[in-house]
């Protein structure tokens, strides 16, 4: 109906406004973009949020020199294991350590040669409430300088660093409306400019104010939809690239697979198609709010 | 009245018209003829003064009823102001249209209207390929296709020759035989001579009424 209805208004042939769907659709394009780089950064945290979860690191000092087999693993495997909650507790054999350190030491080294910190895994369960700071306290009475890191510190940062750029994706969607409505209401002033004569007319004749702000306000939501759609389809093809080229990055270097991949849950990229839709309201409100106030002055 | 701060084009104007009454508005151009009718049909407001139409003031009556009032008044504009972009039926189908009659409705209404006129066959037809006289029917059309309680015309015989004129003058008769009151401003004295209905006169902003002078034989 919306595409079909008679205007009153010969608003389809004015030049003045036919630029509006390809703002509309840059600013779409611009939205999109910002909010899947959101769901991406959302959805990378949430994979790393749930891998870390549950697992602990604890640290013991290195051995010294004459005494490499003291006892320490033992006694921290120990209290580990006798804490309720532990699933499983396995220290990192020497091995596991040269492959840790191989990226910065090469892989001809000895780790026994070196005083590195023994690691020791831990998986906990994590409905259990293993209480933390207990367990430290108790890790570091049986073995002296032993610690023990939940990586909750490393994920913190993470998270701020996510919710920075949630902030700023959502400042980009903000000024991107903002923009897109200044240009409604420019485009919509023109109109109204334009077709003086005939907004006239059609108050003289008893059009009330909301008959003649429709036939703005459904131009402006046709429109809207038109350049919403466009931009959100280069949108998807930029993504769909971003993706491809990602898929390369990874398959290349192993090690680069730390960029999440883009694969945040169906339902939120579904949130994407509704941009155009809130780019057709967003300019059709707009559109009805700028008529409305400019009929006001009419007598 | 007064357009912004420019001289009073109208002043001390006492004007009553009893509903179902027919009035000519004349005088020399530049006296104020168009001012007063858009002073009727709700285009401007006084600078000072009262009107009151359909026993509502306009100045206390709010905005959102002024439509509902706009609707009980046909205009036929000098320059017909017509819409380019609609047919000769869109355009004396709008006084319905924004009121909400159902398009059955109009479609009946419109087309008997305009075949009337002597434009049935151009219902199609957009302004612009029309003639001055046929442009004047549509705008005639469209502000009596209501039946309004008040119509004001500025100059609607205009551009058309002396049988339409006549015609046209009988159909506004008829509509005042139906209850309207009218208002018709025209130079064409001869016409008003035709007609046994009273003047308005306007001159140097201030209006005089005149009796009918003679009886019309057609």
């Amino acid at each position: 109906m919306i595409f079909r209805t008679r205007l009153d208004l010969p608003l389809d042939r004015d030049g003045s406004v036919r630029f509006l769907p390809w703002i509309v659709a840059l600013m779409v394009y611009l939205a999109s973009l910002a909010l899947a780089g959101t769901l991406v950064v959302r959805d990378g945290v949430a994979r790393w949020d749930r891998g870390l979860s549950g697992t602990l690191t604890v640290e013991l000092p290195a051995a010294s020199a004459g005494n490499r087999d003291d006892g320490a693993i033992e006694q921290a495997l120990k209290v580990l294991r006798t804490t309720p909650g532990v699933v499983r507790a396995d220290a990192f054999d020497a091995q596991r350590t040269a492959e840790l350190l191989e990226p910065w030491l090469g892989n001809d080294i000895d780790a026994a040669d070196l005083p590195l910190p023994r690691l020791i895994d831990v998986h906990v369960e994590p409905s259990a409430g293993v209480d933390l700071a207990a367990l430290g306290q108790r890790l570091a009475a049986a073995v002296p300088g032993a610690k023990l890191d939940d990586h909750r510190r490393w994920l913190d940062r993470v998270l701020r660093t996510a919710v920075a750029i949630e902030v700023v994706a959502g400042l980009v969607v903000a000024l991107v409306g903002v923009a897109a409505v200044l240009a409604v209401i420019f485009a919509t002033r023109t109109g109204l400019a334009v077709h003086h004569g005939i907004v006239e007319v059609l108050h003289l004749i008893g059009a009330r104010d909301g008959y003649i702000a429709r036939q703005f306000e459904r131009h402006a939501l046709r429109l809207g939809l038109k350049g919403g759609i466009a931009g959100l389809l280069l949108a998807s093809l930029t993504l769909v690239g971003f993706a491809a080229a990602a898929a390369q990055v990874g398959a290349i270097d192993d090690a680069m697979r730390v960029l999440p991949a883009l694969g945040a849950p169906a339902i939120e990229w579904a949130l994407l198609l509704l941009l155009p839709v809130a780019a057709g309201l967003v300019a059709m409100l707009t559109a009805r709010i700028t008529v409305l106030r400019a009929l006001k002055r009419l007598p | 009245m007064r357009y912004g701060a420019g001289p009073e084009i109208l002043r001390d104007i006492t004007l009553r018209l009893e509903p179902g009454s027919f009035y000519f508005l004349t005088g020399s151009s530049g006296a104020g003829k168009s001012s007063l009718l858009k002073l009727m049909y709700l285009a401007e407001r006084p600078s000072r003064g009262l009107i009151s139409l359909f026993d509502r003031d306009i100045a206390t009556t709010p905005r959102r009823e002024m439509p509902a009032l706009r609707r009980r008044i046909g205009v036929v504009f000098q320059d017909f102001r017509l819409i380019d972009h609609l047919s000769a039926f869109d355009n004396a189908a709008l006084p319905l249209r924004v009121a909400g009659v159902a398009e059955h409705q109009i479609k009946e209404h419109v087309t008997e209207l305009l075949s009337w006129v002597g434009l049935g066959n151009l219902l199609g037809a957009k302004p612009p390929t029309l003639s001055g006289g046929q442009q004047q029917r549509v705008a005639i059309a469209r502000a009596v296709i209501r039946r309004p309680s008040l119509l004001l015309a500025d100059e609607p015989t205009g551009n058309v020759d002396e049988e339409l004129a006549l015609r046209l003058m009988r159909l506004f008769e008829e509509l005042n035989k139906l209850g309207t009151t009218l208002v018709i401003a025209t130079h064409n004295r001869s016409l008003v001579d035709r007609f046994d209905h009273p003047h308005l006169h306007l001159a140097n902003g201030e209006l005089r009424t005149e009796r009918a002078r003679k009886r019309s034989e057609g």
